[in-house]
C-alpha cells in the first residue's frame, strides 16, 4: 500500500467517524446540508417490473421536482435544503426490505424513508417503519387490512385503498349498465392466483352474487401462465357480455392478444393491473380503446396533465395511470407535511400527515383514518387516456362507453 | 477442547445482540439463516454430491405452517409441528428420488418446490379463500437471531458427528462410488433418506424461525426459487464436503451482495455475475480449500526462513 | 371442444419444445448445464424488439440477424469462460458445479446489462398476431409459427445428428468425451460448436416467442427453468425427445385447463414431469445411466 492511498484511506475513516459523531448529536442547523431521504426498491428480480413503473420514476421525480425548486424550508432550523437521496435495491425480497430499512434508519440517519413496491413488501415492513418511527407511505399496496395495520402501526399511511373498493365500484357500474339495458346479465371472472387477484375476486364473488348477475366462469389461474387460449376459448362459448380479469402485468397483455386473435369481444372487457400502464396501447394496437381496468385518472385535471408531461421528460416515458399518480401524490404530502412542522421530528411529520390537508397533483387531499380515501376505482381507454370512470367519492367522471368498440383484427 | 472451544464461540455469538443496533443484528440474522440453510444443505448433499433444489419448499412449508398454527397453539409447539411436516414430506420425496441421479436429480427438486408451491397456493385459493396470510407474533429480531443461532448449532454438531460416525463414512463412499458402496453392504436407501430427512427438517425450521420477521406470508415470497439457488451457490462456494465449508460460503457471499446492493444499486447484477465467474476461476475448490492453500504455503515460507 | 383443445395444446407445446431445444444440445453434447441459457432467449426477443419497433424490420427477418448473433455470442462464451473449466476439470460432476457457478454469474451479468440498457419494464408487441382456422380451431399464426419451428428444428436437428458425419461426431462426443479423441475427434472443436448451435437456438426461441409473450429483463430464469424441465423430462441429449416431452407439457396444460382448472394448470405440469421421472428416472428417451 503506498502512502498516498494509506493516507487517503486513513482520512476516509476519519471522516466516517466523524460523520458519525455528528449524526448522534443533536441536530443544528449548520451541520445540515440536506434532507436525507433513503428507498429500498426492487430494481431487480419478481417485483423490479411493477416498481419500475409506478415507483422508482416517482421516487426520481419528486426529488427532482423539490430541488429544482430549491429545496424543503426548515422554518425552525431557519434553512431551506435540497433532497439527498440513499438508494439501495431489495431485491424483491422481503427479508432484504425489512434489512436495507434498519440499515436505512440506524446506520445511514437518514431523515425519512420510502417503501418499497408491492403490497407484501409493505406488510412486511411494517413492523420495521413502527420500531424506528418513520412514517410510513404505502402508495402501491392495495389491503383491506388497511383499517387495522393503520390502527396497529400508527404512522403507517395506505394510499390504494383495498380490494372491496375495486370491486364493488366496478359491480356498481355494471349494475347501471345492464339495468340500461346494455350488458345482458352474464359475467365471467378468471383471476391471477396472488394476493391481489384473490383480495379482488374473494370480494367480487359475493357482491356480482348480490346484484343479481349470473357468474357462469369463476377460475384461477397460476401466476406465470403464459397461454390463455384454453381460457378464452371457454368463455367465449358461455354467451357473456361482461369479461373480468384480476390480472397481473404479463397476463393482462397475454389475455388481450388472445382475446383478439379469438375475436372474442364482449361489451365489457375488463383487466387487472397493467391495463393504466403507458404500454398498454401498443401491445393492444387499436384495440385499447374501451378497454376497462383498475385504476383512472382525472382527464381534465391540469395538474395531472403537467405531471405527466413532467415525468415524461424525466424518466422517458409516461406513467402509470393508476398508482403513479398517487404514489407522487404521497410523496408531495410527505413534503409539505414537513414544510409545515418546520423541522425533520418524524412523529410530529407524521400526526401532520394524518390530520392536515393537502394540495396535491390528485386535487386537496385529507387522510381519513391515516387512509387515502379518493380513489379511482374503475378506468377505461378513451381517447388515448385512462380515464376515471368510478371514483370512491363519487367525483364528476366519465361515462363508461359500452359496448366498447369491436377489435380490429391484426393485419 | 474442542467443545471448550465452540461452546464459548456460541456463548459469544449469543451474546452480540445485546452489544449492536438494528442493522448488525438484522445482517446477523440474514448470515444465520443462509448459513443454517446451506450448512443443512450440505449435511445431504456434501457426501452424496446430489444437488439439491429443493431447499425453498421445505424451507416455504415451514413459513407457511407458522402462518397457518401461529394462532392455535403455543410458539414452540408450531415449530415442532413444522419440523414434523417437514420430516413427512422428505421421507415422501426421498422415497420418490431414489432412483434419480445427476441432473435428473436437481431438476426433480427443482421441480418438486414449484410443484408444492402451486398446490399451497391452490389449497390457499380454493379452500381458505385467501392468499397472503398474516404473522403477528411477538417475537423481536433479537429472538430470532437466537433460535437461528440454535439451529445452526444444532446443525453443525450433526454435521459433525455424522462425519464421524459410520454414517458419514457410509455416505462418502456412496457418493463416490455408489455400486461399490453396495458391495460393501452399506444400506444406500436407508443411510440416504435418513440424511435427507435429516437436512430437509433443518431447512423447515429455518423457513419456520424467520416467518414472524416478514409479517406477510403469500407463496411467491416463501417459495421463492432465489433462496434454492443461493444455498447451492454459497455451499458450493464455501465447500459442501467440510463441516465449515458452507458457512465460509454464506458469510462472505451474504456480506458481498449486502455491499454491491447498498454500493452499486444500479450495477449490482453485473458486477456479481462478472464475481462470480473470477470466483469459479480463481478458487477452483472453494474458500476453505483455498485458505488451506494459502496457509501450507505460509508454513513453507516459515519453515524455508 | 377436446380436439380443439388438443390442437391449442399442441401448439403451446410447440413454444415450450422450442425454447428447449437449445439447452438439450448445449448439455448433452457440451455438457454444460447453462443456467443462463433462458437469459440468452430474453436478449434475442429484446434484440428482435428493437429491431421491429425502432428500425421497422420484420421479425422473420430479424431472425436472420440474431440467430448468427446468439451463435457468435455463445461460441465466444465457451471459448473464453468454460472450455477452460471443461479443461481443468478431472470429471463431469466437478464440470457440472463449475459451470453451474460459472453461467449462475453470467446469467446476472446478461440480466445486469438488459436491466442498464432497458430498464425492468415489462416490454411487448405483437406481430403476426393473425387468427389461422385450423381444422375449426382459431389459432394466432405467431404461436402455430413456434410451433413449426420447434418441429422444423428438432426434427431437423434429429436428421442432421442421427444421418450425416458430422451428427455421429456430435453424438460421439456427446457419448463419450473420453475416448471420441482416440477416434480421432476434437473434442473441444465439437463442444463449442454444440454449445453455440445451442445458442442460436436460444436466440431463435427469443425472436419467436417475444411476438406473443410480454418479457421483462429479469424473466431469463423462469424460460430457463421451463427449458430444463422439458431437457430433463426428454432426456437429455435427445431432440426428439425435447419436443416429445414439450408437446406432452403443452396438451396437459390445455387439458387441464379446459376441462378440470386452469387453477391446476402448473401443478399439473410439474406433477407429469415428476412422475414420468419416478417412472424412467432417464427421461423419456434418456439412456439408462450415464
Amino acid at each position: 500500500m503506498t502512502n498516498l492511498s494509506r493516507r487517503t484511506l486513513l482520512q476516509a475513516m476519519g471522516t466516517g467517524a466523524l460523520a458519525t459523531a455528528l449524526a448522534s448529536l443533536p441536530t443544528f442547523a449548520q451541520d445540515r446540508t440536506a434532507i436525507r431521504i433513503g428507498y429500498a426498491v426492487s430494481k431487480t428480480g419478481a417485483n423490479a417490473g411493477g416498481a419500475g413503473i409506478s415507483t422508482i420514476p416517482n421516487y426520481l421525480l419528486w426529488v427532482d421536482d423539490v430541488n429544482k425548486a430549491g429545496g424543503l424550508e426548515l422554518s425552525k432550523l431557519g434553512v431551506t435544503l435540497p433532497l439527498e437521496v440513499t438508494e439501495y435495491d431489495d431485491r424483491s425480497s422481503a427479508e432484504e426490505t425489512v434489512r436495507a430499512i434498519e440499515r436505512l434508519a440506524t446506520q445511514d440517519n437518514v431523515d425519512f424513508i420510502l417503501p418499497s413496491w408491492g403490497t407484501g413488501s409493505n406488510l412486511a415492513a411494517g413492523p420495521t417503519f413502527d420500531r424506528f418511527g418513520f412514517p410510513q407511505l404505502a402508495g402501491t399496496a392495495v389491503t383491506d387490512m388497511a383499517p387495522q395495520l393503520a390502527q396497529r402501526w400508527k404512522n403507517s399511511f395506505w394510499f390504494l385503498g383495498g380490494g372491496h373498493d375495486y370491486a364493488n365500484a366496478l359491480v356498481n357500474l355494471l349494475v347501471k349498465q345492464r339495468d340500461a339495458g346494455a350488458i345482458n346479465n352474464k359475467v365471467a371472472i378468471a383471476s391471477v392466483a396472488d394476493g391481489f387477484g384473490i383480495d379482488l375476486s374473494k370480494a367480487a364473488t359475493p357482491a356480482f352474487e348480490a346484484a343479481g348477475f349470473e357468474l357462469v366462469y369463476d377460475k384461477t389461474y397460476p401466476l406465470g401462465t403464459s397461454d390463455f387460449a384454453p381460457i378464452i376459448n371457454e368463455v367465449s362459448g358461455l354467451g357473456v357480455d361482461t369479461f373480468v380479469a384480476f390480472s397481473y402485468p404479463p397476463d393482462t397483455f397475454a389475455l388481450t392478444q388472445q382475446a383478439v386473435v379469438a375475436n372474442f369481444s364482449p361489451k365489457v372487457f375488463y383487466l387487472g393491473v397493467g391495463t393504466a400502464f403507458p404500454i398498454y396501447p401498443n401491445v393492444a394496437g387499436p384495440n385499447h380503446n374501451g378497454v376497462m381496468g383498475v385504476g383512472g385518472i382525472d382527464p381534465d385535471s391540469e395538474a395531472i396533465a403537467a405531471y405527466f408531461e413532467r415525468h415524461t421528460a424525466l424518466v422517458g416515458q409516461a406513467p402509470d395511470s393508476w398508482a403513479s399518480a398517487v404514489t407522487y401524490a404521497s410523496l408531495e404530502i410527505l413534503g409539505q407535511a414537513i414544510t409545515r412542522v418546520g423541522d425533520l421530528d418524524k412523529s410530529a411529520v407524521a400526526a401532520e400527515i394524518a390530520s392536515g390537508e393537502f394540495d396535491t397533483i390528485l386535487g386537496k387531499v385529507k387522510l381519513v383514518d391515516n387512509q387515502l380515501r379518493a380513489l379511482w376505482t374503475v378506468g377505461q381507454w378513451q381517447d388515448g387516456k385512462f380515464v376515471g370512470l368510478a371514483h370512491t367519492e363519487g367525483k364528476a367522471a366519465r361515462e363508461p362507453v359500452v359496448p366498447k368498440p369491436a377489435w380490429v383484427p391484426a393485419s | 477442547m474442542i467443545l471448550l472451544v465452540s461452546l464459548l464461540a456460541l456463548a459469544a455469538l449469543a451474546a452480540v445482540p445485546f452489544f449492536v443496533g438494528a442493522y448488525p443484528l438484522g445482517l446477523g440474522i440474514g448470515i444465520l439463516g443462509y448459513g443454517a440453510l446451506a450448512t443443512a444443505w450440505a449435511l445431504f448433499s456434501g457426501p452424496t454430491r446430489y444437488i439439491s433444489l429443493a431447499t425453498v419448499a421445505f424451507f416455504g412449508i415451514g413459513a407457511y405452517t407458522v402462518a397457518v398454527l401461529a394462532d392455535l397453539m403455543p410458539y414452540p409447539l408450531v415449530l415442532l409441528c413444522a419440523a414434523l411436516i417437514g420430516l413427512v414430506v422428505a421421507l415422501l420425496v426421498g422415497l420418490a428420488t431414489l432412483r434419480l441421479a445427476g441432473i435428473y436429480f436437481v431438476i426433480f427438486t427443482f421441480g418438486l418446490a414449484e410443484l408444492v408451491r402451486q398446490l399451497v397456493t391452490y389449497y390457499e385459493v380454493n379452500v381458505t379463500r385467501t392468499l397472503g396470510r398474516y404473522v403477528f407474533l411477538p417475537i423481536g429480531p433479537e429472538h430470532i437471531y437466537w433460535q437461528l443461532l440454535g439451529l445452526l448449532a444444532v446443525t453443525l454438531a450433526l454435521a459433525f458427528w455424522i462425519s464421524r460416525a459410520k454414517i458419514g463414512l457410509a455416505l462418502r463412499v456412496i457418493g463416490d462410488d455408489p455400486v461399490v458402496a453396495s458391495h460393501l453392504g452399506v444400506r444406500i436407501t436407508r443411510t440416504k433418506l435418513a440424511l435427507f430427512s435429516l437436512s430437509a427438517v433443518a431447512m423447515t425450521l429455518a423457513g419456520a424461525i424467520q416467518a414472524p420477521r416478514w409479517t406477510y406470508i403469500e407463496p411467491s415470497i416463501v417459495f421463492n426459487p432465489t433462496v434454492s439457488f443461493l444455498t447451492v451457490i454459497m455451499a458450493l462456494l464455501g465447500g459442501p464436503n467440510r463441516l465449515f465449508g458452507p458457512l465460509l460460503g454464506a458469510v462472505p457471499l451474504f456480506l458481498l451482495f449486502e455491499w454491491l446492493s447498498a454500493n452499486f444499486p444500479n450495477h449490482y447484477s453485473i458486477i456479481l455475475g462478472l464475481l462470480f465467474i473470477a470466483i469459479v476461476f480463481l478458487l477452483p475448490n472453494g474458500v476453505l480449500a483455498a485458505w488451506d492453500k494459502f496457509a501450507a504455503r505460509l508454513k513453507n515460507k516459515e519453515a524455508s526462513a | 371442444m377436446r380436439f380443439s383443445a388438443i390442437l391449442t395444446g399442441l401448439v403451446l407445446g410447440g413454444t415450450y419444445a422450442l425454447i428447449a431445444m437449445g439447452l438439450t444440445l448445449q448439455y448433452g453434447v457440451a455438457r454444460i448445464m447453462n443456467l443462463a441459457y433462458g437469459d440468452l432467449i430474453i436478449a434475442g426477443s429484446f434484440c428482435a424488439m428493437l429491431l421491429f419497433t425502432a428500425m421497422g424490420i420484420n421479425p422473420l427477418i430479424a431472425l436472420f440477424i440474431v440467430v448468427p448473433l446468439g451463435f457468435a455470442l455463445s461460441w465466444l462464451v465457451y471459448a473464453l469462460m468454460l472450455q477452460p473449466l471443461a479443461r481443468r476439470s478431472p470429471n463431469r460432476d466437478r464440470l457440472e458445479g463449475d459451470s453451474i457457478l460459472a453461467t449462475f454469474g453470467l446469467l446476472f451479468v446478461i440480466q445486469g446489462v438488459a436491466l442498464v440498457l432497458f430498464g425492468a419494464n415489462y416490454q411487448s408487441y405483437s406481430f403476426l398476431a393473425v387468427p389461422i382456422d385450423v381444422l375449426g380451431t382459431t389459432i394466432a399464426a405467431n404461436r402455430l409459427l413456434a410451433f413449426a419451428l420447434a418441429v422444423l428444428f428438432g426434427v431437423g436437428l434429429w436428421l442432421l445428428l442421427t444421418r450425416t458425419r458430422f451428427g455421429t461426431v456430435i453424438r460421439a462426443v456427446a457419448a463419450n468425451p473420453g475416448s471420441a479423441p482416440l477416434v480421432g475427434i476434437n473434442v473441444d472443436h465439437v463442444a463449442r460448436l454444440a454449445f453455440a448451435l445451442g445458442g442460436g437456438l436460444a436466440a431463435a426461441g427469443g425472436v419467436v416467442v417475444s411476438m406473443y409473450l410480454t418479457f421483462s429483463a429479469t424473466m431469463g430464469v423462469i424460460f430457463t427453468m421451463k427449458a430444463l424441465i422439458v431437457v430433463i423430462m426428454g432426456g437429455v441429449g435427445n431432440l426428439l425427445g425435447a419436443l416429445a416431452a414439450g408437446l406432452i407439457l403443452g396438451v396437459v396444460e390445455t387439458l387441464v385447463s379446459s376441462f378440470i382448472d386452469p387453477g391446476l394448470t402448473l401443478a399439473a405440469t410439474y406433477l407429469i414431469f415428476l412422475a414420468v421421472l419416478v417412472v424412467r428416472p432417464q427421461g423419456l428417451f434418456g439412456k439408462a445411466a450415464r
